[in-house]
């Protein structure tokens, strides 16, 4: 081989470096689910095939030269693993939700961070809608009923409520709250919604109180991500408000919801239906709820369709290729 | 006799006789309200054990309006037992259970339901196929029965953004589902007995063109001679393996027993139907499908709309009663 630039001590010129490498804290599912292989050009440095437990194994000389961590949700990206590699400098996830990185110590350390940007978005926003209106009109609900019998032997279902005209309350207004608040009104709701801060282009009415938005909403959509301010937002108080024929819709985290609150209103019948994707523990999902009609369960499948997996792998992929030469990331997390 | 009773009405009551035409297990939702303005003759309460016809024959000779409630047939032969009938207020939209021939040789004018459920039936189309596409009641029955926690992660649903989707019959419901797909990114396209000029998306002339341009089809049409099995198997072969079928129409549009075969073996997408050839009976082999969605003919059923109804209703029984223009007259064929 011709002279190794390696062999010179000082980081490779960029065009001949060696494979960077990357520290995979979990094998992407979205990669697997759709058969797609990691892409070439990496290092992929993996836990899970090492006999070292997972603390000496960062502690490894080959880990410790990481440039870079992909991790999923779920997976955190703690500020201890950042203090012990310190080579590392982008974080990239496969989640559009980041609450399981710790970004102030990122930001600390100039790390850079990527995410799915909004590959997402839509999907995820479909399936809110499809929540929503499975729950007012009961379509799982009556699907259940045709496939039990029940039509011929009890006669007929009870009725749903009307999509058109409920006053729905957006939480949390990024790209997949925007996507949401634009099918709710071709459906012709009204939208209203809360945010960290007021939208300067959104004409949608803007409460700066979660509880104020649902005591004038019939219909609130949670789409906001989980971070210490959002934990546990969606409380008692904010339950009770939205009422006894209110209904709630979760595609952000399970705990921005204080799930036995929840599942005790609507036990009680103080809350009037919910539709949920995401829980606090999942897969467990609290058993009350696997008893109630009024409730729709989906199994956190959100972003889970064919075409935004594909979508989501070469995002992971372009945005490894892009740092490593030096070019802009395409779905960087920037400081709002 | 001297003081001779008002034709329809009861002696003294002063509210005109209006017959309610009814299944028995089929409650009309706003009775109260018609009893408010009129004197309502209903065989299934006033006289459950005695045959409607003989009913009809000894009470309501001189009865001039009926409220024909969905999905009870209005045939020939009932309707000879109503000498006096100008009036038929049916409180579905589709009416193809009413025979509207003998009506029409007879003067009775008929109305329907209009756009009362047109709203909530296309908000339901929608359901249905975001449901389909996104297997959500599939998802739902995975987590109830505790597979979530068992066997992990359920399998890939499809996005709607980018589908064809086709919309078979343009009224109220098609342009109302076309309304709110706009934003889910599906092109839309649509076939129609007429081109609507005003509609900005590709028309074709035949339900078999449409479909094969499509990956999705919707029937929002009527129920008639012509729509008759309009999804038969030529359909279904050019909608291919991939394509679903959303049915809030009536369930003679599809040949029920082909769409069985297709979707068992696996040679069309999915499914999500609210009607049936044969209500409330459902095919067998569907509920045990994963990728249909059934409903139990509830696609137009709120209580708003209920309340519009009613309205409606009661606004066409006042205007027959007192020689005002009807509205929602259904035109003959």
């Amino acid at each position: 081989m011709a002279a190794d630039p390696e062999s010179s001590g000082g980081p490779p010129p960029l065009r001949r470096r060696a494979a960077p490498c990357v520290l995979l804290l979990r094998h992407p599912p979205h990669f697997t689910l759709i058969d797609r292989p990691l892409p070439d050009g990496f290092r992929f440095l993996k836990p899970w095939e090492s006999p070292l437990p997972f603390d000496d194994f960062l502690a490894s000389d080959d880990v410790r030269s990481a440039e870079a961590i992909l991790t999923s949700q779920g997976v955190p990206v703690t500020a201890d693993m950042l203090r012990r590699l310190p080579a590392v400098r982008l974080v990239l996830t496969t989640s559009a939700g980041l609450n399981h990185i710790d970004l102030a110590e990122c930001r600390r350390r100039g790390v850079a961070v990527a995410g799915a940007g909004e590959v997402y978005s839509e999907e995820v926003a479909d399936l809110a809608i499809g929540l929503l209106i499975d729950v007012l009109r009961k379509v799982s609900a009556g699907d259940r009923y045709v496939r039990r019998g029940s039509w011929s032997g009890e006669g007929e279902f009870a009725l749903g409520s009307k999509l058109g005209g409920k006053r729905a309350g957006v939480v949390g207004l990024g790209r997949i709250g925007l996507e949401v608040a634009k099918r709710l009104e071709a459906f012709g709701c009204t939208v209203s919604y809360n945010s960290r801060k007021k939208k300067p282009y959104v004409l949608y009415p803007f409460y700066s109180d979660v509880r104020e938005l649902a005591t004038n909403c019939d219909v609130l959509v949670i789409c906001c991500g989980l971070n210490e301010q959002t934990h546990h937002m969606i409380n008692r108080e904010v339950l009770l408000a939205l009422g006894k024929e209110g209904v709630i819709v979760n595609i952000g985290r399970g705990s921005i919801i204080d799930e036995k609150e929840m599942v005790q209103l609507l036990v009680q019948g103080e809350l009037g239906g919910a539709g949920l994707d995401v829980f606090e523990n999942e897969p467990k999902v609290p058993e009350e709820l696997l008893a109630l009609d009024n409730v729709v369960l989906s199994p956190h499948t959100a972003v889970f369709t064919t075409e935004s997996l594909s979508e989501l792998c070469n995002l992971v992929v372009g945005n490894l290729e892009a740092f490593f030469s030096d070019k802009p990331l395409l779905s960087p997390v920037l400081d709002e | 006799m001297s003081s001779q009773p008002e034709p329809g009405a009861e002696p003294g009551s002063g509210r005109p006789d209006v017959l309610v035409h009814r299944l028995p297990s089929f409650a009309l939702p706003f009775l109260a309200l018609l009893c408010d303005h009129f004197t309502v003759l209903d065989p299934c309460t006033d006289s459950p054990d005695e045959p409607a016809h003989a009913f009809l024959a000894r009470r309501a000779g001189l009865t001039r309006a009926l409220v024909c409630v969905g999905p009870i047939p209005l045939p020939a032969d009932t309707l000879r037992l109503l000498p006096s009938l100008r009036l038929v207020v049916a409180t579905t939209t589709g009416v193809d259970k009413i025979d509207l021939r003998e009506c029409r040789q007879r003067g009775i004018a008929v109305t329907n339901a209009g756009t009362t459920f047109a709203e909530d039936v296309a908000d339901y189309a929608v359901a249905l196929l975001l449901d389909v596409l996104r297997r959500m009641s599939t998802a739902d029955r995975y987590v109830r029965e505790g597979s979530w926690l068992k066997n992990g992660d359920y399998p890939l649903g499809f996005k709607l953004r980018g589908k064809q989707v086709g919309i078979v019959g343009l009224g109220n419901i098609g342009s109302h589902v076309a309304k709110r797909l706009q934003p889910f990114g599906c092109d839309i396209a649509y076939n129609s007995r007429s081109k609507k000029p005003s509609f900005p998306y590709p028309y074709h002339a035949s339900v078999h063109d449409l479909a094969t341009n499509s990956d999705v089809l919707i029937l929002c049409c009527t129920l008639t001679e012509e729509t008759r099995h309009v999804i038969d198997r030529e359909v279904m072969t050019v909608l291919e393996d991939r394509g679903v079928i959303i049915n809030v129409g009536r369930g003679g549009l599809i040949n029920e027993k082909e769409l069985v075969q297709f979707l068992m073996r696996g040679e069309l997408g999915g499914a999500g139907l609210d009607v049936f050839e044969d209500e409330p009976n459902v095919p067998k082999e569907l509920l045990g499908l994963d990728n249909v969605v059934l409903s139990p003919h509830s696609a137009a059923l709120t209580p708003e709309s209920f309340e519009a109804l009613g309205e409606l209703t009661v606004s066409n029984l006042k205007a027959f009663f007192s020689n005002q223009p009807l509205s929602c007259l259904v035109q003959g064929e």
